[in-house]
């Protein structure tokens, strides 16, 4: 950690910062009032896909660079899991360097694009903020700055491509193309390995294209950051699934000398209450999986998929925001998140949340339900729902919600999503006899190098977490990257 | 991109098509299927490996026109390209010697049959299969199934070839002349619920082979949900194939039914488009 800080300090005393500190009075500085992104209209939006976030200008993006105080100790810094140097990208956006923005938030973070728009900053970096922790005031726009220096970087043509190492010829495997698979490619490419990366389904991304909806983070920008992957060497294997289409054998025998697995959470779980197979009610997974992957709301493309006048979404994180607001936006005259605890519990980034009420979703905070009705075809129509209040907080340090008795009631609900949460993919662990997994199917890995039980083996991201953040998955993926390198060239000098 | 490398029709409405897919032929067992994508804009739909030619690499699906993607596909010639292939997938279907095991397969329900009746009898079963189709045109691989089986029995609805009857009464002829062991079956779900009902009365094992609506096939998405001895299972990764007596049949074939009206329209309208 030390040569990290004395790498903080350093750069924080080159002249231009010192410079720039100068130029402006702390108290000016912190007089200003935080920028507010700009948004489409909730009554516009909420009928489309397009971007609910539009960006900030350069003129915005610089005044809320002023606000940053370039802090001796930078604790934002700590408050982001990569560890993105926050001062250093926001004083750049200050003297109007924004290319320079963009170089160094690649220093630490490969998608800026994307944790830009889907971090739970105001539980990260602008948590750890000075404003918030000392000033008590609304903290730097961080996440909005970084997206503003990564959508500048991207929309002017001179997208930088990392430098990699000489090609090494070293063959290496990665498992999945989520933000955690993704991060790990970058850097073994980085440091010159011959990488592949293995992806089941037909397009690369994971959560970032089945999952997360276009109105959100539009696919076309993880689909240019794969471009650019793509330009630094990496292959990508699409309908490949390790350990059904190849083993890890297999692929050892091709060559592959480590792998990182990166396979994500993908098992929906259910509720177990009666009626829970009628049709109409689907996992989140897959309603947003026929929606953003298949394009099913689009009539030119072949997948179907049911939704209808009143959509019931039961959870209250991210995945049931992206589920209620797409039911909205597919026409639903009533979207329902129906959310067992209340909003001060709910997981969803506040943004979300807020975006919602915009948009005219009603919450029903404190209710879950325990039995659905379907009509003479066996489609839904109708659901109970029961009132909760709080107990004490349970594991998670949330409260525990408790049922209150006899306080059911019926809601109509033609379309149902339970998107009460995932469990981990259980493919890989299926294939691999001896590696090692915990009572809920998470890989165990040594937490410094990211190592499985299987030497040769990393693994990281929600297969590791359980379901975690895409800036998380991406830590992790650089984290075993170099554990990687570190095993690969250990194995090589003793050979 | 898989290219098609042979085709060839059975019937009006079953079509036989080999493609080129050397990874997955090598990994392949029998009762592994694949789920395909035809192009760009197209559904990903789930069709059984019927046979596979590793040396070749090759895989041979047989498909069944019943709505827009498997009419698609049947319009395909030798050299097209199939954009996304990918398997196998599910879990293998689990032969050993058992002695005597009755395989009834319905309509295209057959071709996924014919590696399991290979497998059993490559085990050391007695193996007697019966194919049933409405009507004599729709019977499909009779020759080969007569080449790997000790015995062959057809059955059709309308009695144009074969005997006359449902799959059912060709089970219970066997049942009744011989000891059986364990059963399987293949075919539209509402033939798998009636034969399940049927050895049920016989308490002899049997397994079916679901056929539920799947997108991704890797049990990520929950779609191909059935219940199970009670139990909510993902046909894609824990079967297809599941203790007949356990599964609710008649809940299959509502979920089976969840997007008739559009699947209905949809192929109206892609019918239009193609005899226009
Ligand atoms: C709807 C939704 C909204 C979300 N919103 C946010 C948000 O706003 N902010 C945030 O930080 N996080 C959010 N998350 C969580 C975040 O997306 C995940 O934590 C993150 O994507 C995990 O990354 P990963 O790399 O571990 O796996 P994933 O993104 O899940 O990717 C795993 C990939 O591996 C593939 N795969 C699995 N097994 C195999 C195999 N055997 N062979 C080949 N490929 C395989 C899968 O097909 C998949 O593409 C959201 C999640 C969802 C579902
Ligand atoms: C594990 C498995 C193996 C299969 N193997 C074969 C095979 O070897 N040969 C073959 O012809 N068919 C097979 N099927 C069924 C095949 O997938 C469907 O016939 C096909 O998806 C229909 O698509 P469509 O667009 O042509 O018709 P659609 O118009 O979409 O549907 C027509 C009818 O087919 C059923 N259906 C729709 N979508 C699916 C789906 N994804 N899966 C199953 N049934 C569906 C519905 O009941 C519907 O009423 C298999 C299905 C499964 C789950
Ligand atoms: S990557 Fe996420 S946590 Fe890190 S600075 Fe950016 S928005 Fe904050
Ligand atoms: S803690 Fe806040 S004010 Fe201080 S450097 Fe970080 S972002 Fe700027
Ligand atoms: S098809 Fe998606 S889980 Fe089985």
């Amino acid at each position: 950690m030390e040569n990290i800080a004395d790498y903080l300090k350093a750069e924080r005393s080159q002249e231009w910062r010192a410079e720039l500190r100068k130029s402006m009075k702390a108290k000016e500085r912190t007089s200003l009032e935080r920028v507010k992104m700009l948004e489409e209209d909730p009554n516009v939006r909420n009928k489309n896909i397009i971007e609910v976030n539009k960006g900030l200008t350069p003129e915005m993006a610089i005044v809320e660079s002023h606000r940053c105080l370039d802090c001796p100790d930078p604790t934002c810094i700590s408050g982001c899991p990569v560890g993105i140097n926050i001062p250093k990208f926001i004083k750049k956006i200050e003297t109007k360097d924004f290319l320079g923005a963009a170089v160094t938030l690649k220093e630490t973070n490969a998608l800026p694009a994307v944790c830009g728009r889907v971090c739970p900053q105001e539980k990260q970096c602008e948590l750890s903020c000075f404003y918030t922790q000392k000033l008590k005031k609304s903290p730097i726009a961080i996440g909005h700055l970084e997206r503003f220096a990564a959508d500048w970087e991207r929309n002017s043509g001179k997208m930088s491509i990392p430098k990699t190492e000489k090609h090494n010829k070293i063959k290496v495997g990665v498992v999945g193309s989520g933000p955690s698979g993704l991060a790990a490619a970058g850097d073994l490419a980085k440091y010159g390995y011959d990488v592949t990366v293995f992806e089941a389904l037909h397009e690369v991304g994971g959560v970032l294209k089945y999952g997360i909806p276009e109105f959100r983070l539009p696919n076309e920008l993880v689909d240019i950051e794969i471009e650019t992957m793509r330009q630094m060497g990496i292959k990508f294997h699409t309908n490949f699934i390790v350990g059904k289409t190849a083993s890890f054998d297999d692929l050892k025998a091709e060559g592959f000398q480590a792998f990182f697995v990166g396979s994500g959470a993908g098992l929906p779980r259910f509720m177990d209450i009666p009626g829970e197979n009628l049709n109409g009610i689907f996992s989140s997974n897959e309603y947003l999986t026929r929606i953003n992957l298949m394009h099913a709301s689009n009539d030119e493309y072949d997948t179907p998929v049911i939704s209808g006048k009143h959509v019931a979404v039961i959870g209250g994180g991210n995945t049931a925001m992206d589920s209620v607001r797409t039911a909205k936006r597919l026409g639903a005259e009533k979207a329902m998140i129906i959310y067992r605890r209340s909003e001060t519990e709910m997981p969803a980034r506040n943004e979300e949340i807020k975006h919602a009420k915009e948009e005219g979703i009603i919450f029903m905070n404190l209710h879950s339900p325990t039995e659905y009705y379907g009509d003479e075809k066996g489609r839904v129509k109708q659901m109970k729902v029961q009132k909760m209040e709080l107990g004490e907080p349970d594991a998670s340090g949330r409260r525990r919600p408790i049922p209150i008795e006899s306080s059911e009631f019926i809601v109509d609900a033609d379309t149902v999503v339970v998107s009460v949460g995932v469990s981990p993919n259980p493919l890989i662990p299926k294939a691999l006899k001896n590696l090692k997994v915990t009572d809920w199917g998470t890989i165990v890995v040594n937490p410094d190098t990211m190592q499985s039980s299987v030497p040769e083996i990393f693994a990281g991201g929600d297969i590791v977490r359980g379901g975690a953040t895409v800036i998380l998955a991406m830590g992790d993926g650089r984290k075993a990257a170099a554990g990687m390198h570190k095993y690969i060239q250990e194995k090589i000098t003793a050979n | 991109m898989s290219k098609i490398l042979e085709k060839e029709f059975f019937s009006k409405n079953v079509v036989k098509i080999v493609l080129e897919a050397p990874e997955i032929a090598k990994s392949r067992k029998p009762g592994h299927f694949v789920i395909i994508r035809i192009d760009a804009k197209g559904e990903r739909i789930p069709l059984t490996i019927a046979w596979a030619d590793e040396k070749k690499g090759t895989i041979t699906l047989v498909v069944q026109k019943v709505g827009v993607t498997s009419a698609k596909l049947s319009k395909l010639n030798t050299g097209d390209e199939i954009m996304d292939v990918v398997g196998p997938l599910g879990q293998a279907t689990h032969i050993e010697k058992v002695g005597t095991v009755l395989c009834a397969g319905g309509g295209v329900g057959v071709a996924p049959m014919l590696p399991i009746v290979d497998g059993l009898k490559k085990a050391g079963n007695r193996v007697i299969t019966i194919l049933a189709a409405r009507s004599k045109d729709l019977i499909i691989l009779e020759d080969q199934m007569r080449g790997i089986s000790d015995e062959v029995i057809v059955m059709t609805d309308d009695g144009s070839y074969g005997k006359q009857g449902l799959v059912t009464a060709g089970m219970e002829e066997v049942i009744h002349r011989e000891k059986v062991d364990l059963c399987f079956t293949i075919g539209p779900a509402i033939m798998m619920k009636f034969a399940s009902l049927t050895t049920k009365k016989y308490n002899i094992p049997t397994m079916a082979s679901l056929n539920t609506i799947m997108v991704d096939g890797t049990g990520m998405c929950g779609a191909c949900r059935v219940s199970v001895g009670g139990k909510t299972r993902f046909v894609c990764v824990d079967g297809p194939e599941f203790d007949a007596h356990q599964v609710d049949f008649d809940e299959m074939l509502t979920r089976l039914g969840a997007y008739k009206d559009q699947e209905f329209e949809a192929y109206q309208k892609y019918l239009q488009t193609v005899e226009a």
